[in-house]
């Protein structure tokens, strides 16, 4: 063994300063670089920025368009959702609930029968005050702090489904089984993939996020560029002069269960 | 000591044959559910934890029991409890070992528990959760061992264990109350919204728990030399019929606060698990051998002259030990799910995939209970030699 304690403790020692120095080092040599690199990937060129992101469902556009599908087949399409074929398992991010099940404590049997037994869109509230991230162990599911958007990291997520339980508007999907599979007829689950978004593997949690990758790239969510009647509008809550606010001012609108304090930024026009 | 589990006669080799067997039967039916996800269970995107996330919280409550033991024995120097507080710490360690693997086997992607302690996040429960159990786990262990070793050397117990052993007490509540959390601060779960969710928890498990011991005690006087000590056994008794009527107590009171206040949201779920909610009614059957189960159990448990028969007292506790399970395992956590957030009935039932993969976990939990209780009595039978 050419290899005695004086010298082991002499190679450590070095190992741990130039462990302890690499950072201070780099600052040395190239001042502002480590902060510069991390920063130009967090504001990408030309994407859509807002404080806090909202959206309004305008329930009178909506409703005329019987059967319409348009938001969620986009929607579904471009993150890759998969069509497992049974409600137990079942997968969405944003889809129709009719209003007795979408506003549950507003529901009454002499409400307006335009209203009363019609499908209404629910998605993620995107909650200011988001009770599955308060709930989350690993921080997997997060809110951005710059856009208030609340969204995943589905490779930190254990499955562990707390989330959905505390999510009280039943927005949150569980992959219940593998969405790169195929059913027993040998159809795949999932009929053409897209490739710009990634599939998920069995055994995590995932839902609307407000398609944060298409305004990375200046692109409206797929949902609000999907429909044609102009009933879904996105915009900058914290704006004052932001389209959102503008609709806001003029119309009356509900937000599904404010009671539980989660502070929705999904607002509707009934 | 652990060489005392090595030997035994036939019945208990034939014992741990059934277990290793239970255990490789719910093995294989989880490699099934690794290779196919969990769909395989009952659950769904409505009832999203099901029988696994019950029987861990049954079992928080029967591991925090064992402090109904130390207490008397540690800080009212309880004597006659001197014999039988290892069990419970024992107890205690196999419960946990079941808690864990409950919530393992529940988790959509097991290979990435350990980001849990990657990632401390401090404002998630379930965290906190991990923190506890773990805790109670390595107090439980290190505190029996030590005082099974030092009572094997005919000696005291190092001074290092009592400052433990103190500890332990807080300790053993604060499981249950973090569990109870678990449910409790959840927006929009009217059945778990609930103050008394851990003081309910608490009382449940004072009654579950010792109550299993009883059964454990009376196992153990017959097929060992050691005897429990009837006094013992009978103060057990006393503890579990004060526990148990608690319990009911506060279940009552729910009611109460339910149906006088008649907030919807605060009924459907006790109406969906007590009389069945928009024709669905699934668990009502489970819901009522419960409140029957629980009436035979108190009034054995009340009459003195039915309590200190034991064949009776043996009848009260297994009463109690399977309606405290119906209702805080099966009822609370599937019932809070029950309706869903659109305020719809979607049924749930565990599946025999689940099932297997459940007793799989049970039988673990009692392989390391027979090892540890063969370990305590050996040592016993030892030293009363």
């Amino acid at each position: 063994m050419g290899f005695d304690r004086r010298e082991f403790i002499k190679i450590a020692g070095i190992s741990a300063l130039a462990g302890l120095g690499s950072r201070a080092a780099f600052e040395l040599l190239q001042p502002g670089e480590l902060e510069a690199t991390s920063a130009s990937y967090a504001a990408n060129q030309g994407a859509l920025n807002a404080k806090r992101w909202a959206m309004v469902i305008d329930m009178q556009k909506c409703l005329p368009q019987e059967g319409c599908k348009d938001c969620m087949h986009r929607c579904h399409r471009l993150h890759n959702v998969p069509d497992f074929g049974n409600a137990k398992d079942e997968i969405k991010w944003i889809w129709k609930e009719a209003f007795a099940h979408a506003f549950p404590e507003q529901e009454s049997e002499y409400l307006a029968e335009r209203l009363h037994h019609e499908p209404f869109v629910v998605l993620c509230n995107h909650c200011a005050n988001p009770p599955c991230v308060r709930v989350c162990p690993t921080k997997a599911t997060f809110k951005r702090k710059q856009d208030g958007i609340v969204t995943m990291d589905m490779h930190r997520c254990i499955g562990c489904r707390f989330c959905m339980a505390a999510c009280p508007y039943g927005s949150r999907s569980f992959n219940w089984r593998d969405p790169r599979g195929r059913n027993a007829q040998g159809e795949p689950f999932l009929e053409e993939i897209n490739r710009e978004y990634p599939t998920r593997n069995k055994g995590v949690v995932e839902k609307c996020n407000f398609c944060v990758e298409r305004l990375a790239q200046g692109k409206n969510p797929a949902c609000v560029e999907a429909c044609r009647h102009g009933a879904l509008v996105f915009g900058d809550l914290a704006d004052d002069h932001s389209e959102v606010r503008e609709i806001l001012r003029e119309h009356y609108t509900i937000r599904r269960k404010p009671e539980l304090g989660t502070d929705p930024s999904v607002f509707y026009i009934v | 000591m652990l060489e005392k589990a090595l030997r035994g006669n036939r019945g208990y080799w034939m014992w741990i044959a059934l277990l290793m067997g239970i255990i490789g039967v719910g093995f294989l039916f989880y490699l099934q559910q690794l290779r196919d996800g969990l769909t395989i269970t009952g659950m769904g995107r409505d009832v999203s934890w099901g029988f696994y996330v019950a029987q861990f919280t049954y079992l928080v409550g029967v591991a925090a029991s064992a402090v109904m033991l130390v207490m008397p024995y540690y800080l009212h120097d309880y004597k006659k409890f001197g014999k039988i507080v290892i069990l419970g710490e024992f107890l205690a360690v196999s419960a946990v070992s079941m808690c864990v693997l409950f919530i393992f086997v529940d988790l959509g992607q097991p290979f990435r528990v350990m980001n849990v302690v990657l990632h401390p996040t401090l404002n998630s429960v379930m965290f906190w959760d991990m923190i506890v159990l773990s805790g109670y786990f390595v107090l439980n262990i290190i505190i029996g061992w030590a005082t099974l070793g030092a009572e094997r050397k005919g000696v005291q117990p190092a001074d290092w264990v009592k400052p433990l052993i103190y500890l332990s007490i807080p300790w053993a509540v604060s499981i249950h109350t973090v569990t109870a959390f678990l449910y409790a601060g959840l927006p929009g779960r009217h059945l778990w919204l609930t103050a008394i969710l851990a003081a309910r928890f608490l009382a449940s498990a004072f009654a579950s728990g010792p109550a299993l011991l009883i059964i454990l005690c009376l196992i153990v006087r017959r097929v060992t030399r050691f005897d429990p000590g009837k006094e013992a056994i009978q103060t057990l008794a006393k503890i579990v019929t004060y526990a148990m009527i608690t319990n009911v107590f506060f279940l009552l009171l729910e009611f109460f606060t339910a149906f006088y206040s008649g907030i919807p949201g605060h009924k459907h779920s006790l109406q969906y698990l007590f009389f069945g909610l928009d024709g669905y009614g699934k668990l009502v059957p489970f819901m009522w051998t419960f409140v029957f189960l629980a009436a035979v159990g108190i009034a054995l448990l009340l009459v003195p002259k039915w309590r200190r028969q034991e064949n009776l007292l043996a009848v009260a506790a297994v009463a109690v030990v399977v309606s405290t399970w119906i209702d805080k395992g099966m009822g609370l956590v599937v019932g809070g799910f029950i309706p869903n957030p659109f305020e719809q009935v979607v049924e749930y039932g565990p599946t025999g995939p689940e099932l297997s993969i459940t007793l799989g976990v049970w039988a673990i939990g009692f392989l390391i209970l027979t090892i540890l209780y063969k370990v305590a009595v050996g040592v016993k039978e030892e030293t009363a030699a």
